[in-house]
């Protein structure tokens, strides 16, 4: 379990390096900050006043290394932008985005679900039907003209919500249905898949011929095995709860990470991007993690193969 | 009733012969009853009428060829079969019709009167709930035991069939055992619900050798105890001529022979259950060349007018095409569905 456990978390720490070397290159290769910044206009002087202040006149590797080793202390650097530390622009944020990317985690999970069980065990009937075709349109029709669609039926026309910004609990209302449905819809398809897998193994008819009542069979026999892979698909929802809603918060202006990322990159404000990415890439190997404990305790063949790997 | 009439004792076919002691008992002694039964995927047959009598106590096999509908005829008599299988006929337990038979009636019949294990025991077990759990569930839904007490017969199944260190082996998953021990396991799980008829569906057949040979040596031994029904669904006739006192052969989803083991063994009346057994060596005598049957069994959904087994049959005739034979006497309780049998002299008894 230990060895395990430390696997994992080497794995991590590479993933998270590579995110923030990746992230480097190639905001570095495509355009100069200290242009964005500053305006093109700017007198020469100051412009390379401001490249010698954030070491941008250091070659890129030497600006790579020290970037790196800040990060290793902990240091994450401050915003070319306004000066302040990138993690306090960025802490400041993540409210909003989990005040939208929670409720709609809760949508997902309680539409998508039942959903895709309830298509299962009615394969082929209307209502699998009207699911499957829900869940088609849901990941299919991209979230921004999800949202745009939206905004049109409920602030436009019918006027009964709020179009954008944050003004009260209202404003959530269309981006969290805007990101909760396209969620649901991948994760009907997917408990549908995984149920219709898990029926027709030979233990399910085993179940029924030794009496089991069907409900019982379905939620005693078939659940826990297509519960499975389901968790592949929630752990993958959570771990894009920060960085999940970059779209739909610029769709509906809710000043979240996302927008903060969108105005970060547009500016070449690399240690806020940097800052981000650093979470997201947590936030992703953290939920890595806890799925993958998760399978040792659903699937105990799983947890004979950790056992097994780590003596 | 009418296809299946001439197997009933005392009907126009076996009236000619005398009625024996045996065959009275056996009257009153039938458990299941299969008539007619036909069940049909999407249009297309997989059985046309099955026949078959299980009596009280007794093991019968059933051989053929896979897909000629040995284990659907017993998976349709259950209702195991997914819901777009249609399904015809009377399939009677204790002159209950199981086809119509509700849903909480089904329960109670499945595990409770008639029992099934199947032919891959590692996945016909629920790979995240333990061994023991598995069969507990059956001790609560047939004998109501829960708790401790239902640990303890738990247990003493896990020893009836075989399983060593029984007490820890109740916490193990079915990843953890070997495909035998996996067998056992599904036997004690039927023989929890105390049934009076144990289907086992090629039960040995994902097994090795000498696995084999033990969870026979289990299965006949637990029938001797328990007084239970066997059916055994079997492509060795080897096995089924050892384990099974009466023997049922089927081709194309119909029997087409029925006798006691020793007669179809030693006087197969229909041509596929001779080459069936021409098929197979001797044990004894020269060695000769073994016989196969020409050709292939027909697709279900493209089947030959008549008799499905004519266009193989050595001994066809215009004839056979003109109808599906009916099961007729060929001998003392021997059933054979061929025209030829008419025509010969019966057997001695």
């Amino acid at each position: 379990m230990l060895r395990f456990l430390g696997l994992r978390l080497a794995r991590a720490a590479l993933t998270i390096g590579l995110v923030v070397t990746f992230a480097f290159v190639v905001l570095r290769l495509s355009g100069d900050p200290a242009l964005m910044i500053m305006s093109p206009e700017a007198p020469a002087e100051a412009i390379a006043a401001f490249r010698h202040a954030w070491g941008l006149d250091q070659p890129i590797w030497a600006q790579y290394l020290r970037y790196f080793g800040a990060i290793l202390h902990g240091e994450l650097g401050q915003s070319m932008r306004d000066g302040r530390p990138a993690i306090q622009l960025v802490a400041e944020r993540i409210p909003a985005t989990l005040a939208i990317t929670l409720p709609a985690l809760l949508v997902k999970v309680g539409l998508g679900i039942p959903a895709g069980i309830h298509a299962a065990l009615h394969r082929d009937s209307l209502t699998d039907r009207i699911v499957m075709a829900g869940a088609v349109a849901g990941f299919t029709v991209p979230s921004f003209v999800l949202g745009l669609l939206l905004v049109l039926l409920f602030a436009v026309q019918l006027g009964w919500l709020p179009s954008g910004g944050q003004e009260s609990w209202r404003s959530a209302i269309l981006p969290v249905i805007t990101l909760g449905l396209g969620g649901a819809g991948i994760l009907a398809r997917f408990t549908r898949s995984a149920m219709l897998e898990v029926l027709g193994q030979p233990y399910i008819r085993t179940a029924s011929a030794k009496g089991v009542p069907w409900r019982a069979v379905v939620r005693g026999h078939a659940l826990p095995n297509a519960a499975i892979p389901t968790v592949t698909v929630v752990g993958f929802m959570v771990g894009s709860l920060i960085a999940g809603a970059v779209v739909v918060e610029s769709v509906f202006s809710w000043p979240g990470v996302g927008r903060l990322l969108v105005v970060a990159v547009a500016n070449r404000d690399l240690a806020v991007v940097q800052c981000i990415l650093l979470l997201v890439a947590a936030t992703m190997v953290l939920s890595n993690l806890i799925v993958d404990l998760l399978y040792g305790v659903l699937d105990p063949r799983l947890r004979s193969q950790a056992a097994a790997g780590a003596h | 009733m009418e296809g299946g009439s001439v197997l009933r004792h005392g009907l126009p076919g076996e009236q000619l012969l005398p009625l024996t002691s045996a065959d009275a008992v056996s009257m009153a002694d039938t458990l299941v009853s299969i008539r007619d039964l036909r069940v049909a995927f999407g249009g297309v047959p997989a059985l046309r009428g099955v026949d078959l009598d299980v009596r009280r106590g007794e093991a019968v096999g059933l051989v053929g060829e896979s897909g000629c509908g040995k284990s659907v005829t017993w998976l349709a008599a259950l209702g195991l079969l997914p819901a777009k299988a249609a399904v015809a006929g009377q399939v009677l337990l204790d002159g209950q019709d199981l086809l119509g038979a509700s849903p909480a009636t089904l329960d109670r019949i499945r595990g409770g009167r008639i029992a099934m294990i199947f032919q891959d025991p590692a996945s016909a077990l629920n790979p995240v709930h333990r061994v023991g759990r598995q069969v507990e569930e059956a001790l609560r839904l047939h004998r109501g035991m829960a708790g401790p007490a239902a640990r303890a017969e738990a247990r003493r199944l896990f020893d009836l069939v075989g399983i060593p260190d029984a007490g820890r082996r109740l916490d193990t998953y079915p990843h953890e055992m070997s495909g035998g021990q996996n067998q056992r396991v599904m036997i004690a799980m039927a023989l929890a619900g105390q049934p009076e008829l144990l289907v086992a569906d090629e039960p040995t057949t994902a097994l090795d050798a000498t696995i084999q040979a033990q969870i026979l040596d289990l299965l006949r031994r637990l029938q001797a105890e328990t007084g239970m029904a066997l059916v055994l669904i079997s492509h060795d006739l080897g096995v089924v001529a050892d384990m099974c006192s009466r023997v049922g052969v089927m081709y194309a989803g119909r029997v087409v022979e029925q006798a006691p083991a020793g007669a179809l063994f030693t006087h197969p009346a229909h041509p596929y259950t001779v080459g069936l057994l021409g098929a197979l060596p001797d044990m004894v005598g020269p060695r000769r060349r073994l016989s196969a049957i020409p050709g292939g069994v027909p697709e279900p959904w493209n089947l030959p007018p008549g008799c499905a087994f004519a266009p193989r049959c050595d001994h066809a005739s215009p004839a056979c095409a003109a109808a599906v034979p009916a099961l007729q006497p060929a001998g003392d309780r021997h059933l054979a569905a061929c025209i030829r049998v008419n025509a010969r002299a019966p057997e001695p008894a």
